[in-house]
């Protein structure tokens, strides 16, 4: 391991922002074939570093060593040139375009003067198969999954030549089955000598596949430690700064009156099915309800429809006795439902707008933000900084633009923002989505705070762990039906993953018992 | 040399500055490729606006109605839409105060500002026809905004000839004296230039601009919905109920525009041979300003005062128009575009930066 070359070195890095020092003169060296992962906090600087490393952004102190020898990366296509590629969280890839088209895209093969198309498609197989990806180079981008499209960035970065790549939290938007193909992928890379700097909050992910990860801190280096000779517990506290706990502290529930009352509720779809079809549940106050089941079966129109942001064919959806299907968005708040939304970039922010103008959303029309038709900005900052406060959502100020927050502290901010409306209903899809482990148990923290405080939550989420530590009862949705409802503390793992697969409760148990 | 370094720092002052100089740079070449003196051109322009109190008085009745149209497209750009249509509704604003002027005998403490509501309300109603298309049909606005403008010029040039025909001209009766927006004693101290309160309507509205988008709810909701549409949605806000107000605003603002060039400066409306330009100068004048109700008066100066000073060296140097107008254009391609500013700011910066690592 030791002996292994060293393919790239970031020497002294500082990097400021106006109010804030992201990187604070980092020093990391990454090795050839290695699986590099980097921990830190929300806004500790791991994006802004690996930015500088893809030529995004230039460190105000410090340089970078390429195989050796001194480098200034100007650009990304001064990192491509030095073989380096960068997979982003948000994809950059042309929809109506084929998988081969947008991999060649900016350096396309010619034949005379057309686009060799043939040869592409060829190339791209061959890559393709050398690292286990089964990507068909034919296929549009708009008509495969989001783990698919992932692979197709890494493709991208690969037919470039890149030998080191850097990905910036690559299973924050994958399913769990995408992950273990991720891994696999991951591994298979390393194996041919590619040298992989892995950003990501789930330690797991690092103790089953990173060999060295660094630790990250405020924008200072905590420390790098072999991931042989460490554990979970170990990063998380090194990353924190105190030990964390990953179990979720909960009393059993003391159910109240229903809260929300979902009866046949149908969504139709775009081909005649129904994406949401004839779901019934309800919630009481004092309960977290939580739905598991694989993404795309219907859980976001299911939300979009209770919310009033989607229209439902039939049913009913009441909070509090109210019946609200048919109403807009503004009666379902004002009816006391605040909802931390699956998509924070589409839904949750307005990026352009100051954290403080974001953290009004959906009250801003309220005393005393609004005062006689007037804002009153003053009792904006004043909220937004509470706020920032009590949920450590760290930036360089309240009047920065949201677009320049850390994802995690993106989050951090929304849920701050849903939390503290005082709600009969919390709808939360996919709460922790980017947050680092401290935060995801402050925020677990909160939820269940919530909930013995006699509030509903409705939980969404693709994370098994998250749903069984937090819900009271459990549903498993399935091509827009439930499967079977349940007790979390009689839950059966083995039983929901049959029900996540498509079978009904009764016939799981039978096929088990 | 430090100072120098950091006056050059703040972007936002230096980048219009030299997009200006490049501009006029590359107009100079182009006089000078045909066989004109740049140096002599420029100086009839400059003359051309600043040489007599009339003149003066002229440049800035060119540059208020380009506030208004300026205004217009900005403010519903900052709502996220595309107003191609503020030329049909300034067209619109024409008429609509013309009818006003002719028509009604009131005394001008109440004719007057009748006359200028009728023509923002005219730019209002049109513009928010469009939304309306929008927000309930789902209807492009530029589109719709484009058609709106045929539709506006054939009608005005229908009133005009069928309506309010002065006889045996081809334009309408003259506004009555009681609807004149005209500044009467500072036209006499200009040399009877034709200045009028549409230049202070227009930098109040200017004003307003600024007020309701980032003082009122109502403005916290157009930018949000011109923003991210979506995350409008999602914090229930009415965001079909938005575009229409927002194109309603900006409808209005080029109305206002209308009504004040009839009321204040030709006092009766001319059938049109073609559209006159001033909503389309007033896309070009939003983008000098950046969208910024503050910098669109000045970016409307700018144009404002390119265009009346080009007659100068129309004049003056026999400069063809064709040749003008590319001096114009790229003035207004450097500012507009402040990579390629920035891109040739790009040496000066590098050269700054290794001096600072010399140093260190
Ligand atoms: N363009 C910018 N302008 C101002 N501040 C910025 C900008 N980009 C990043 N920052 C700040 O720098 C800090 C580091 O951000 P960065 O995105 O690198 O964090 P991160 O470690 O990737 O966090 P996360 O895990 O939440 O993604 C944050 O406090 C962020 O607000
Ligand atoms: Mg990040």
């Amino acid at each position: 391991m030791e002996q292994r070359p060293i393919v790239a070195e970031l020497k002294g890095i500082t990097k400021r922002f106006p109010g804030i020092v992201a990187n604070d003169n980092i020093s990391l060296q990454l090795r050839k074939g290695e699986i590099h992962a980097l921990l830190g906090e929300n806004g500790a600087g791991k994006s802004t570093l690996m930015n500088i490393l893809f030529g995004l952004y230039q460190p105000d102190e410090g340089h970078i060593e390429i195989n050796g020898s001194p480098v200034v990366i100007d650009g990304a296509g001064k990192a491509i040139e030095l073989r380096i590629g960068m997979v982003h969280q948000h994809f950059k890839l042309v929809k109506p375009f084929t998988v081969a088209e947008n991999i060649i895209l900016g350096n396309e093969p010619t034949k005379g003067a057309t686009i060799d198309i043939k040869s592409a498609n060829e190339r791209v197989k061959q890559i393709s198969e050398q690292y286990g990806l089964k990507v068909d180079p034919r296929v549009k981008i708009e008509d495969i999954t989001v783990g698919m499209q992932q692979r197709v960035e890494i493709l991208k970065t690969l037919y470039r030549g890149a030998d080191i790549l850097i990905f910036d939290e690559p299973t924050a938007v994958l399913t769990v089955q995408e992950i273990e193909e991720l891994i696999v992928i991951l591994r298979n890379l390393a194996r041919e000598g590619k040298s992989i700097i892995l950003i990501t909050h789930k330690l797991k992910e690092i103790m089953e596949i990173a060999d060295t990860c660094t630790v990250i801190r405020r924008g200072k280096v905590i420390g790098s430690v072999s991931v042989k000779e460490s554990n979970e517990r170990q990063l998380a506290e090194m990353m924190v700064g105190r030990s964390v706990s990953f179990q979720v502290d909960k009393q059993k529930s003391k159910p109240g009156k229903p809260v929300l009352e979902v009866k046949d509720l149908v969504v139709p779809g775009e081909h005649g099915k129904p994406v949401v079809d004839h779901v019934t549940f309800d919630i009481r106050a004092g309960e977290v309800f939580g739905i598991a089941g694989v993404d795309g079966n219907g859980q976001t129109q299911l939300i979009e429809a209770i919310t009033g942001m989607r229209k439902a064919s039939g049913g009913s959806v009441k909070v509090l006795g109210k019946e609200l299907l048919g109403t807009s968005v503004r009666t379902v708040t004002e009816a006391g439902v605040s909802h931390i939304p699956e998509d924070r970039h589409k839904h949750g922010l307005v990026l352009d707008f100051s954290v403080s103008e974001n953290m009004v959303l959906n009250n801003y029309y309220k005393e005393p933000f609004t005062h006689k038709g007037l804002l009153n900005y003053k009792a904006m900052d004043e909220n937004a900084k509470k706020l920032a406060e009590q949920f450590d959502v760290r930036m360089s100020g309240i009047h920065t633009e949201a677009r320049s927050l850390s994802g995690g502290n993106q989050q951090k901010a929304i849920i701050a923002r849903e939390l503290t409306r005082d709600p009969e209903l919390i709808i939360a899809v996919q709460p922790t989505r980017g947050l680092d482990v401290g935060a995801i148990e402050f925020v677990h923290k909160q939820l269940i705070e919530a909930r013995n405080a006699g509030k509903a939550v409705l939980l969404v989420s693709f994370e098994l762990e998250e749903l069984y530590g937090l819900s009271d009862r459990l549903a498993v949705i399935y091509e827009g039906r439930f499967m079977g409802q349940m007790e979390a503390d009689e839950k059966n793992e083995e039983q929901i993953g049959l029900m996540m697969a498509g079978n009904a409760m009764g016939a799981a148990a039978g096929h088990t018992g | 040399m430090q100072r120098l370094n950091q006056i050059f720092t703040k972007q936002s002052t230096y980048v219009p500055i030299l997009a200006i100089i490049l501009g006029l740079i590359v107009g100079a070449i182009v006089m000078w490729m045909g066989g004109f003196n740049p140096f002599e051109a420029y100086k009839a322009m400059l003359v051309k606006i600043f040489g007599t109190t009339y003149d003066f008085g002229e440049a800035i009745r060119q540059v208020t109605p380009l506030i208004f149209t300026g205004l217009s497209v900005a403010f519903a750009f900052r709502a996220g839409l595309f107003n191609i249509g503020a030329e049909g509704q300034f067209i619109m604003g024409m008429t609509a105060a013309t009818w006003v002027g002719i028509n009604t005998d009131l005394p001008w403490f109440i004719h007057l500002p009748l006359a200028v509501l009728a023509g923002g309300l005219a730019g209002a109603i049109w513009s928010g026809l469009a939304g309306w298309l929008k927000a309930s049909r789902g209807i492009n606005e530029v589109i719709s905004t484009i058609m709106l403008n045929w539709i506006a010029y054939y009608f005005a040039n229908f009133m005009v000839r069928v309506v309010m025909i002065e006889k045996g001209q081809n334009r309408s009766q003259d506004v009555l004296p009681s609807a004149s927006a005209s500044i009467d004693w500072l036209s006499a101290l200009m040399d009877n230039a034709r200045v009028h309160w549409g230049t202070v309507i227009a930098l109040l509205c200017s004003g307003i601009f600024y007020y309701i988008l980032w003082k009122t709810r109502q403005g916290y909701e157009l930018r949000a919905s011109g923003h991210n549409a979506d995350a409008a949605f999602y914090a229930g806000i009415n965001v079909k109920g938005s575009i229409v107000k927002a194109m309603m605003i900006s409808g209005a603002f080029a109305g206002l525009g209308g009504a004040f060039e009839i009321l204040g400066v030709f006092k009766s409306m001319a059938v049109m041979n073609a559209q006159p330009g001033y909503g389309f100068d007033g896309i070009a004048v939003s983008l000098l300003g950046g969208n910024n109700p503050f910098g669109i008066v000045f970016g409307a100066i700018l144009f404002g005062f390119l265009s009346y000073g080009s007659q100068g060296m129309n004049f003056e140097l026999e400069v063809p128009n064709e040749i003008i107008r590319i001096v114009i254009g790229s003035v207004i391609f450097f500012v507009a575009s402040h990579g390629i500013v920035k891109w040739f700011l790009k040496p000066f910066f590098k050269k700054r930066r290794e001096e600072k690592k010399g140093a260190a």
